[in-house]
């Protein structure tokens, strides 16, 4: 039994790492083919369109929310103490730091990632992908570079988004609930919020639209057996892509925290 | 001119192309009959360097391909056409960008030049007033034919066919025919043509050769192929559900009789 788990686990362990490792490889490869000719910027623009103008509602949304559920939460523990005054900082900074990109980044994985692999899937079923080659190009030039850009440029745009959007939620809970006047919230939240945690956030966002991209990608380019493997291949991509999210969220948390002492 | 000796290709345990041997001289259009899964579309997508074999060799103008580059392969692709069985136009693009993709990826043409070259390629495989259309709202036989229209503007020195009249009705299907030995006879291409198929094969083809568990087993003229003695032969091109393809598939299979 205990045997069958650890097998099971080291399976799962070495998976993983295998799977990182051609991720690796594919973000080598897109990294080496950016500056590669004919450079065409329309097609960054068109993908950006596809994930910019869409994701702005449904994130700016969730961080709303999330900023003013933060807010609610803090309230009822801080009043105990008498510290309401520290809400706004504890908004702002949990915000800009790990709410806004961790939240924005899995909102694009689900909305975006899975519709990359989705598209690129059904090219690869298509012999679209086939066609590409045999008319010289290089698909990682033309499929993967234009999406990898596009969620580079666009993710950490809409974590700013985010950033404001959710510090308002906790603006409204405590401006309209707790009472506390508009420009002390602000000046708490210009107090707190440094550089740093806004900088940090902004890393990690590229860092997660890089992860989205070369998923959805790599899913897509991979995709074997017609219809039923598009489809394994988007719940996939969804899937591995929050793994990864949340598990390089950690890495760059601790490495903020500990080395860098950001 | 390709010339392909002892090739071989297998996919986990299944061999598809065993030792397989032969060349297509220049200008030749050489049709490649066989059953389904006899690895004819993997021949093809061998010689164009999309599937690469386990052994063997493969010549085009005299240059081995099988262990080249793909920056090196990427030249030699450029002078080859390939019509997929599917067309596999691109879904995001019109009609007009995909026939122009090739002038718009690696030509400086200015927009109406582009146009131009479009429309007399649409001419050409007997298509007009469609380059604002999307491929989904093509028939099968349009598809063919705009994925012709795509391969026509790279002025491909050879062009290869993968089952060119499958999913056409007959009349679609003998103007496709008709397109191939008249760009047989205008651009004199060196052309393969995969097909199971008879009509199509007898009507264009120089040469025919018979592809058999992963190996040519018969090649000739169509006339020669047309009266040949080779049962395997006779049975594919008569399709007749009785002979020795389909007892060497019982015992294969372990079918019952």
């Amino acid at each position: 039994m205990l045997a069958n788990v650890s097998y099971k686990l080291g399976n799962l362990l070495f998976g993983l790492i295998n799977y990182v490792g051609k991720l690796t490889l594919l973000l080598s490869q897109t990294i080496g083919l950016i500056f590669v000719r004919p450079i065409k910027r329309e097609r960054i623009l068109i993908q950006a369109k596809r994930v910019g103008p869409g994701s702005f509602f449904i994130s700016g949304l969730v961080a709303l929310f999330i900023g003013m559920i933060m807010a609610l939460q803090m309230a009822s523990q801080m009043i105990r103490l008498g510290a309401e005054i520290y809400i706004p900082s504890v908004v702002g900074v949990s915000m800009t730091r790990e709410l806004a990109p961790v939240l924005t980044a899995l909102i694009v994985a689900g909305r975006v990632g899975a519709g990359i692999a989705a598209e690129i899937g059904s090219m690869a079923v298509t012999e679209q992908v086939d066609a590409l080659r045999a008319f010289a190009v290089n698909p990682v030039k033309f499929l993967v570079v234009p999406r990898f850009l596009a969620l580079v440029i666009m993710v950490p745009c809409l974590t700013i988004f985010a950033d404001l959007v959710g510090i308002f939620g906790g603006f409204i809970i405590c401006v309209f609930k707790l009472g506390m006047h508009a420009s002390m919230y602000l000046n708490m939240i210009a107090q707190a919020v440094d550089i740093p945690d806004i900088l940090t956030g902004l890393l990690k966002a590229v860092v997660f639209a890089g992860i989205i991209a070369l998923v959805g990608c790599h899913e897509g380019l991979h995709v074997k057996g017609g219809a039923e493997g598009v489809g394994r291949a988007t719940t996939f991509s969804v899937v591995i892509s929050f793994i990864l999210i949340i598990m390089a969220d950690c890495l760059f948390t601790t490495l903020f925290y500990f080395i860098f002492k950001l | 001119m390709i010339h392909i000796s002892h090739l071989y290709k297998s996919f986990a345990r299944d061999s598809v192309l065993t030792d397989f041997n032969l060349t297509v001289k220049a200008g030749e259009t050489k049709v490649i009959i066989g059953r389904s899964g006899a690895g004819k579309s993997v021949l093809l997508k061998c010689i164009m360097g999309l599937v690469r074999p386990d052994s063997g060799s493969i010549k085009i103008n005299g240059v081995e391909v099988t262990d080249i580059a793909e920056k090196e392969y990427n030249k030699i692709r450029m002078d080859i056409g390939l019509l997929f069985q599917g067309g596999a136009l691109f879904d995001s693009m019109s009609v007009a960008d995909n026939v122009a993709f090739v002038l718009n990826e690696f030509k400086n043409l200015d927009k109406k030049t582009v146009q131009k070259k479009v429309e007399e390629a649409l001419a050409l495989v007997g298509l007009q007033g469609v380059e604002d259309l999307n491929p989904s709202q093509l028939s099968g036989g349009m598809k063919k034919r705009v994925s012709l229209a795509r391969i026509l503007c790279m002025e491909p020195q050879m062009i290869f066919y993968d089952e060119p009249t499958s999913e056409v009705d007959p009349i679609m299907a003998d103007a496709i025919n008709n397109l191939i030995i008249d760009l047989r006879n205008k651009l004199k291409v060196t052309s393969i043509v995969v097909t199971h198929d008879m009509n199509s094969a007898f009507k264009v083809a120089d040469s025919i050769a018979m592809v058999y568990h992963g190996q040519v087993i018969a090649e000739g003229t169509p006339d020669e192929i047309r009266h040949t003695k080779h049962p395997v032969v006779k049975q594919f091109i008569y399709g007749e559900a009785h002979g020795p393809i389909t007892d060497d598939e019982n015992l294969i299979f372990g079918h019952v009789k």
